[in-house]
């Protein structure tokens, strides 16, 4: 579904929206889950702040990506029925990270591509599945939230969120109504964390430089802050600032967005 | 992972002085590349790209009809095409006419398909002097290495590194300055184009409605290789043909802005045949190598299909962020950066470097640069499958469960938890560790969270 | 089986195609000509050319070009085409240039010592500062060995740019075995990305538009 299409999409189903339960359904990502549940959280308040009725079905694991990545495509196939199960009956679903909505967007109907059943799942869930700020800013037809945070505060583009679903804007239009927040751009921009999933285990130290080249990055910009809407990207950059002793503090755009 | 693949990467990111070159001039090459396609300079650059990638793609699908018509028009101009299915069929063709014509001294100009067989040690070993003209080739092959970059083949020489290599091969006095070290260069050269008796070129693209080799360069070496001895071979992969010149208006206008960030490399040549009656210099003798070396086995995967659309501009090393880590020569072949690494596996088998795929975050700036189009990280994922059969049984199993695991949610849940505790110094997590800390495992995870709320 | 028969017909079972099967028509091409004044297009060749540190000069009629050529030369030895526009603009006549040579090797010998090479130029390309050279006319070492190389046109060949050119010469290979686009000096940036003029061809190039 291209961009235009989805915002367009969006629209309609706004309008319709107003008229029927405006109902959301959490797919909060494993690393979420497990790691960062605070994420979550500040996903969910800001979404019933919004006035969304929001649920978490507790079947939900996992998108698959950690198999799809390192070639394991029949496990990744599992893993991806599995969750067109738990999500069938969800009106709209929204998810705290850019890589793991490419993954099901963008990769899902390689995994299926001799079961066209399955690949009309696919399509339907497809049109019912956001990255966060992008349904802010596309469905829910909002970019001030409410929020407050000070501090000064640079936006690293996740691969996946930027290229695959080419978000650049939603985000950081969510970030210019963050009350007490200046925004700078980190030189170069757009360039990867190094997190890249099994790419960081594999090739632990190489990623590790990239890391570091990151942090590079963010320490020119002069923010004490980066952001993101890529949690494994937070895990990337937060580790490796920790582990050189630098200190920074990342945070989700969601923790930003529900700051008071 | 192979153990010289993982040597060579961590020697490169232990030289702290190759590091910075290799990442400012592939910062430039991508700044330059980026200032002459952006909308308010090249308004069409995307609808050129889609383009490029239409016209090499019917190209390739097509390609034995355009290889003969290509084979046609070269001969009807009085050339002569030479098909060579590997590296020795090329050397023997090459021995063969250079013994016929009591050639003995050959100028050459860049190629990497030259590279890829190794031509200039095949020719050496049967005593022909086989001379780069290219500079920074020139100088790498004083320094008997393989470059470095698909189009600045010497980035990681300093011009001490230089003035060393001249001194040591040429018995000159010491010289740092780059003028004068090239204009050391040109005067050695030029007596070798003046005397040679063949020149051998690459090709950038074969045009097959003209019978045609057009060679894109800056430096005025392969105009000189081509024109000045009697003979002129060119050696190009079959994926090179296009099938129009006027084809070239699309691909001339992305190949050198992909590279450099030129509008036009400085000369670009469409060379058809030898010298016509009336024509006062050119070669009196033509010929076209047309080499396989594997990649007509790139052919029967339509997806795969893609990687031959090539153009070979560098675009995509200079973008890689891991390429701008580990240079060029952390890679195995003599094609590095993200085309290398979906090359490498499919010319040389995935046993050649089963880790190689996997050396990408895939973060996909080399496929919004490609001027082809060409779909990089999805190769890559593809080749990722591939490698399968070469993985661990305990990675094997590791996924199995992993994956049945995850349609189990309370099982899954309970696993994980688990997994978020492990700080164990070894195997996948002390390779994690190695490099960063893992956040504190939080007091509840989101699940519980969720119910208490 | 020869290699030839061999590779082609692992590309045709990899294609699925038969020997000597037609394929459709390949995507069409869009040339784009856009509508520029020669003044306009002067000033962009212009433009092009001095950001690549080449020189444009622009004389009225051909005995003017003949005569600023005489001057900038200053008798300095020249190797000049047979082209025939170089006649028409007298640069046969002036003293220290060497023309009507259709000896290669004397050729070669010319053009590798003399000073300045002087080349007629088939057309330009406005949008690139580009020269195209495509005529058999033109002796390839004449702007290949000397270290400045001039070229004298008559400023309407100056196109508006390669689409331009490839409309109206859509199969240059039909005309000539050798065409060459000359965009700037001769140039190298491969020595720590410092850029050095003049590697292998000229270091100093001029295009003069004649009218």
């Amino acid at each position: 579904m291209t961009p235009v299409f989805r915002r367009i999409w969006a629209s309609g189903w706004r309008l319709g929206a107003d008229a029927m339960n405006r109902r959301v359904s959490l797919f909060v990502t494993c690393i979420v889950d497990q790691l960062f549940p605070q994420i979550g959280m500040a996903m969910a308040r800001v979404l019933a702040g919004l006035g969304f009725e929001v649920e978490f079905n507790e079947a939900q694991t996992c998108c698959g990506q950690p198999a799809f990545n390192t070639g394991y495509r029949a496990e990744a196939c599992r893993v991806a029925r599995y969750f067109l199960d738990v999500f069938e009956n969800a009106e709209a679903i929204v998810v705290p990270s850019g890589s793991c909505t490419a993954m099901i967007t963008h990769h899902f109907a390689e995994l299926f591509h001799d079961d066209a059943a399955a690949r009309q799942r696919v399509e339907r869930l497809s049109h019912r599945i956001w990255e966060f700020s992008t349904f802010l800013t596309d469905v829910a037809g909002v970019e001030d939230v409410g929020a407050r945070l000070e501090t000064v505060a640079t936006f690293h583009d996740g691969c996946h969120a930027l290229r695959e679903l080419g978000i650049q804007s939603a985000p950081r239009r969510l970030l210019s109504r963050v009350r007490g927040l200046e925004l700078r751009e980190m030189q170069p921009a757009a360039e990867c964390c190094g997190f890249g999933g099994t790419f960081s285990v594999k090739f632990a130290e190489l990623s590790g430089a990239m890391a570091r080249a990151k942090l590079d990055a963010i320490k020119q910009s002069g923010a004490d802050t980066v952001i993101s809407l890529d949690p494994s990207c937070l895990l990337q950059i937060q580790g490796a600032a920790s582990r050189r002793g630098v200190r920074l503090r990342t945070m989700h755009l969601a923790e930003v967005l529900a700051s008071r | 992972m192979s153990r010289e693949f993982q040597q060579h990467i961590h020697d490169a990111l232990a030289d702290s002085r190759l590091q910075n070159a290799v990442y400012t001039a592939t910062g430039r090459l991508k700044d330059a590349r980026l200032a002459v396609v952006s909308d308010n300079v090249l308004s069409d650059y995307q609808e050129l790209r889609t383009q490029a990638n239409a016209l090499k793609r019917h190209a390739i699908d097509h390609l034995d009809y355009y290889l003969e018509q290509f084979q046609r028009n070269v001969e009807t101009h009085g050339g002569h095409v030479v098909f060579c299915q590997d590296a020795t069929e090329v050397s023997d063709f090459v021995l063969s006419l250079a013994k016929e014509r009591g050639a003995r001294l050959i100028v050459k100009s860049k190629s990497m398909t030259t590279e890829e067989i190794d031509l200039n040690e095949r020719l050496e070993h049967h005593g022909l002097e086989s001379v780069e003209t290219d500079l920074g080739e020139y100088l790498l092959q004083l320094a008997h290495e393989r470059p470095y970059h698909i189009v600045a083949p010497a980035l990681h020489k300093t011009r001490y590194d230089v003035a060393d290599i001249l001194t040591k091969r040429l018995n000159v006095p010491r010289e740092t300055v780059p003028e004068k070290q090239t204009a050391l260069a040109r005067s050695v050269l030029r007596e070798k184009f003046l005397a040679a008796d063949i020149g051998i070129s690459g090709a950038n693209f074969l045009v097959a409605d003209s019978g045609a080799v057009v060679l894109v360069e800056n430096e005025g070496n392969a105009r000189l290789t081509t024109t000045a001895p009697k003979i002129h071979i060119a050696i190009a992969g079959i994926e090179k043909v296009i099938p129009r010149a006027q084809d070239l208006a699309v691909f001339l206008k992305l190949l050198a802005r992909s590279a450099t960030g030129q509008l036009l490399s400085v000369y670009t040549s469409v060379l058809s045949g030898p010298r016509r009656s009336g024509e006062i210099d050119g070669p009196d003798e033509f010929y076209v190598v047309l080499l396989d070396n594997g990649r007509t086995r790139l052919l029967p995967n339509a997806e795969r299909r893609q990687s031959l659309y090539c153009i070979r501009c560098g675009a995509c090393l200079n973008a890689c962020p891991v390429y701008r880590k580990i240079g060029g020569h952390s890679f195995p072949w003599v094609y590095s950066g993200p085309i290398g690494a979906i090359l490498t596996p499919q010319f040389m088998g995935i046993a050649r470097e089963p880790e190689l795929p996997f050396a990408s975050s895939l973060c996909g700036a080399c496929a919004e640069v490609c001027p082809v189009k060409i779909d990089i990280p999805k190769l890559l994922l593809d080749l990722r499958s591939e490698a399968h059969s070469q993985r661990s049984g305990f990675e094997k199993l590791t996924f199995r469960v992993f994956a049945w695991l995850a349609c189990h949610h309370r099982l899954f849940a309970l696993a994980a938890r688990i997994a978020a505790r492990l700080r164990f110094k070894v195997g996948p997590i002390g390779a994690w560790l190695s490099q960063r800390d893992l956040p504190p495992p939080p007091s509840h995870r989101f699940r519980q969270l969720w119910r208490q709320r | 089986m020869t290699s030839r028969e061999q590779i082609l017909q692992q590309v045709r079972s990899a294609l699925r195609r038969s020997e000597g099967q037609t394929p459709p028509e390949p995507p069409p091409v869009r040339l784009h000509v856009p509508e520029m004044t020669l003044e306009s297009r002067i000033a962009s060749m212009t433009t092009r050319l001095e950001a690549l540190a080449g020189v444009v000069h622009r004389v009225k009629s051909p005995q003017a070009a003949g005569a600023w050529i005489a001057e900038t030369l200053a008798g300095r030895r020249a190797i000049a085409s047979n082209a025939a526009f170089l006649r028409d603009c007298g640069i046969t006549q002036i003293p220290g240039v060497r023309s009507g040579i259709t000896d290669r090797e004397e050729l070669r010998q010319l053009c590798a010592t003399a000073d300045v090479g002087i080349s007629s130029a088939d057309y330009a390309l406005a949008d690139t500062g580009t020269l195209v050279l495509l005529s058999s006319l033109e002796a390839r070492m004449i702007s290949l060995l000397p270290p400045i190389h001039f070229a004298i046109l008559p400023a309407t060949r100056l196109l508006t740019g390669l689409d331009e050119l490839f409309t109206l010469v859509p199969n240059p290979s039909q005309l000539t075995r050798s065409v060459v686009l000359i965009t700037g000096p001769s140039r190298t940036a491969d020595i720590e990305q410092i850029l050095v003029r003049g590697v292998h061809g000229p270091g100093l190039l001029t295009a003069v538009l004649v009218g």
